[in-house]
């Protein structure tokens, strides 16, 4: 554990090194590293620090205009916030959701892991991992992917164009559609659309099933660098469904800790405030949530593909299932810990997310009118939903009049704070410490941060414009050395 | 009593127009076909003049159409680069004076302004926003009325009178301090006798007067707007435009 890292006991003589923006998290991220005159680390952050708003100005709007509001969170994943606040919304006004629109929502969903996951590896991730963390940053992107492994990047598109349509034929458009409404969906999926997305599900599963056999054979080629890179112990948290199946749209919450022991299980989401509770700290506008009985400093948990995969009892497709128990029997049987396994993970969601899409075209339910149902009106609903990124909770209250009184949200990067800040923490002492600084190097600590997919390595990463500024002071504030990525990928000191 | 005798003609953008006595340019333009953008009219209710998105060039005075009478021999120009483009400028305007947040708006698809916006080319609002703090009221258990997207058209404030025989509603204020207002001694919606089988709910160009728990009922692809541009739909008169 490196948790002493988060602060210095005696900052005031030491370097300070920035790379700020790590990218745009919805905003701004950044990493601050102290050194000593040895270049030692003493201190290791990875800050927010932008304020976003959304629980503030969705107070006063209308329950019912909330989860197309809040959709605007993400460009990447916001049918996941559609969806995680209207099952809040259901709640509020005490729908029983048809079994047509629940189906329609978890195809909805898929069509959302798909894009997610495939646009996260082949265009964020994949060159990292095929071209190595320090290779020239100008081929370490999609395009340097497209030159060198033209199939690979082309299937990547593809999935991810395949998963937009899912999302175009039950939401209405490709992002930020409004299909889902309170008490279920405002559309069925047509015998046409159903054809449509048919006629290529066969191909999506194949090259779903391709994606996991390149990362494990990846993984698999240098186990030991990559189960240590950036690697520690933590607890894991997820939704299971109540026969322990992985569920990424609805369940109980399960938590395990870092020894695999249950901290709860099949936990009703309506009371999360019971078991999950949030700190913040000065210098992040990001929350720091924990599990409560394990307190602020041990509380910390993962949320995501590895949490999923590690907490789930079975995967309920065939072809994924398989995938699961090669990476279970690959982590010996317990929890795989791995930072970068959560790319393997990732992976074997995505054919999960195909295969459960197979399964649901072929459901007659998808065509029925019965989708929409209310009941009992109540004043506050909780939404909860596995997200690519991990678990999202949406929790609203209401007032007499309708109008949004207080809103709480816990996304998945939130979750993933304290891990993403220890995995920073883990790459700064394995291969920044006592180093000279060089891209390369900064690089390794974006890996550690994109393997958890936060939205923070979306758009700048995937086309090389993440614009970089690192400076190495001394002691006493006077510049020692600079390096500047632009934002056209250029290096100049 | 037959029809009106359509004695008399102007032209229209060179287009021959005959009307009949009484009739202003808007209802001949209408009955001819011819398109003139506009907002705040509706042929169901009086002309109101106030939006001036319909004025046109009448003998090279500009005139709102909505409510100049006719006259035999008017030269008008309607659908002109200059007018368009200062009819662009008032919607661009509307938008940074209210605060128009379509991504999240429920009206989005059978707005009015918003089709009138993309009817007219606006790309951008052009003009820095107001963001004027606007008042919300959702006190009616029915009726949510936001004001934000209030365009000041008065449709609701002519149809709540004239139809529906409640006055619930009227403006106040001057200048950039007019606003919508309800005619209750609390000023509240919830307070009036207003339902929402009122005519006056019904006639909103915009999102500001909303049924409550009715948005995005309506699947994207089968809104008022999302196959026809707002000139067809307006030129059909008569028929209620904002469902």
């Amino acid at each position: 554990m490196t948790f002493e890292l988060e602060t210095a006991a005696h900052p005031e003589n030491l370097k300070r090194i920035v790379i700020e923006p790590v990218t745009r998290v919805e905003g701004h991220g950044k990493v601050t590293l102290l050194l000593d005159a040895d270049n030692r680390v003493h201190q290791a952050r990875f800050h927010i620090v932008e304020f976003r708003g959304f629980e503030k100005f969705v107070q006063g709007r209308p329950f019912w205009e909330v989860p197309v509001l809040v959709q605007r969170l993400c460009g990447i994943c916001p049918v996941s916030h559609n969806l995680a606040a209207c099952k809040a919304m259901d709640m509020i006004i005490g729908a029983a959701v048809p079994v047509a629109a629940d189906k329609l929502r978890r195809l909805m969903h898929m069509g959302q892991i798909l894009q997610s996951h495939a646009l996260h590896f082949f265009h964020l991730s994949a060159p990292d991992l095929l071209f190595g963390f320090d290779a020239a940053a100008g081929k370490r992107n999609i395009a340097g992917l497209a030159a060198a492994y033209p199939d690979i990047a082309r299937q990547g598109v593809a999935l991810r164009r395949y998963g937009q349509e899912v999302i175009r034929l039950t939401s209405g458009k490709r992002v930020h559609g409004t299909g889902v409404i309170p008490g279920g969906m405002n559309k069925n999926l047509s015998c046409d659309e159903r054809d449509y997305l048919l006629k290529e599900i066969d191909q999506i599963i194949v090259w779903s099933h391709a994606a996991v056999e390149l990362i494990k054979t990846i993984y698999c080629e240098r186990p030991d660098f990559h189960d240590s890179f950036g690697s520690y112990r933590s607890s894991f948290m997820s939704l299971v469904r109540a026969d322990g199946a992985l569920d990424l749209y609805h369940g109980g919450l399960r938590a395990r800790d870092e020894r695999g022991q249950t901290i709860f299980d099949h936990v009703d989401y309506t009371h999360y405030w019971d078991y999950i509770h949030e700190e913040v700290k000065s210098w992040s506008y990001m929350k720091f949530p924990f599990i409560r009985v394990h307190g602020r400093e041990q509380g910390w948990y993962r949320v995501g593909p590895l949490a999923r995969i590690n907490n789930c009892d079975f995967i309920p497709t065939q072809r994924a299932e398989a995938e699961r128990r090669i990476f279970k029997e690959f982590g010996g049987g317990s929890a795989t810990q791995a930072t970068l396994a959560y790319h393997w993970a990732r992976m074997i969601e995505m054919l999960h997310a195909a295969e459960a899409i197979q399964e649901l075209l072929h459901d007659p339910d998808l065509q029925s009118d019965d989708l929409v149902s209310s009941g009992a009106r109540q004043l506050h609903g909780v939404g909860v939903i596995e997200a690519p990124r991990g678990t999202l909770i949406h929790h609203y209250r209401i007032n007499e009049d309708e109008q949004i009184v207080r809103a709480n949200l816990i996304v998945a990067t939130t979750h993933n704070n304290q891990a993403m800040n220890e995995a920073v923490r883990q790459v700064a002492l394995q291969y920044l410490d006592g180093q000279q600084i060089t891209e390369g190097l900064l690089n390794h600590i974006e890996v550690a941060i994109r393997a958890f997919d936060p939205c923070l390595s979306c758009a700048t990463h995937a086309l090389g414009k993440m614009p970089l500024e690192v400076e190495l002071l001394d002691a006493s504030g006077t510049l020692l050395q600079r390096l500047i990525k632009d934002s056209d990928g250029r290096h100049r000191t | 009593m037959g029809a009106p005798a359509m004695s008399n003609s102007m032209t229209i953008d060179g287009k021959h127009v005959p009307f009949s006595d009484g009739q202003t340019i808007m209802d001949a333009a209408l009955a001819a076909g011819v398109y003139i953008p506009r907002l705040c009219h509706n042929p169901q209710f009086e002309p109101h003049g106030s939006c001036k998105l319909c004025v046109v060039s009448v003998n090279g005075r500009n005139m709102t159409a909505c409510t100049m009478p006719a006259a035999a021999d008017m030269v008008v120009t309607s659908n002109t680069p200059e007018l368009n483009r200062d009819r662009k400028a008032l919607v661009q305007m509307l938008f940074v004076e209210g605060n128009h947040i379509c991504p999240a708006c429920e009206a989005s698809g059978n707005c009015q302004l918003q089709a009138a916006a993309y009817y007219l080319e606006m790309q951008s609002p052009h003009y820095t926003h107001f963001y004027q703090p606007r008042a919300v009221d959702a006190s009616h258990p029915d009726i949510f009325l936001d004001l934000n997207r209030c365009i000041l058209c008065e449709l609701c404030v002519r149809a709540s009178r004239e139809v529906d025989g409640k006055d619930v509603f009227g403006i106040s204020g001057r200048g950039i301090g007019t606003h919508l207002v309800v005619n209750a001694a609390s000023g509240r919606l919830g307070d009036t006798n207003f339902a929402a089988t009122d005519q006056a709910a019904q006639v909103c160009p915009t999102g500001a007067i909303l049924i409550k728990r009715q948005g995005y009922k309506i699947p994207i692809g089968q809104r008022t707007f999302d196959h026809h541009n707002i000139s067809e739909v307006q030129m059909k008169p008569l028929e209620p435009e904002h469902e």
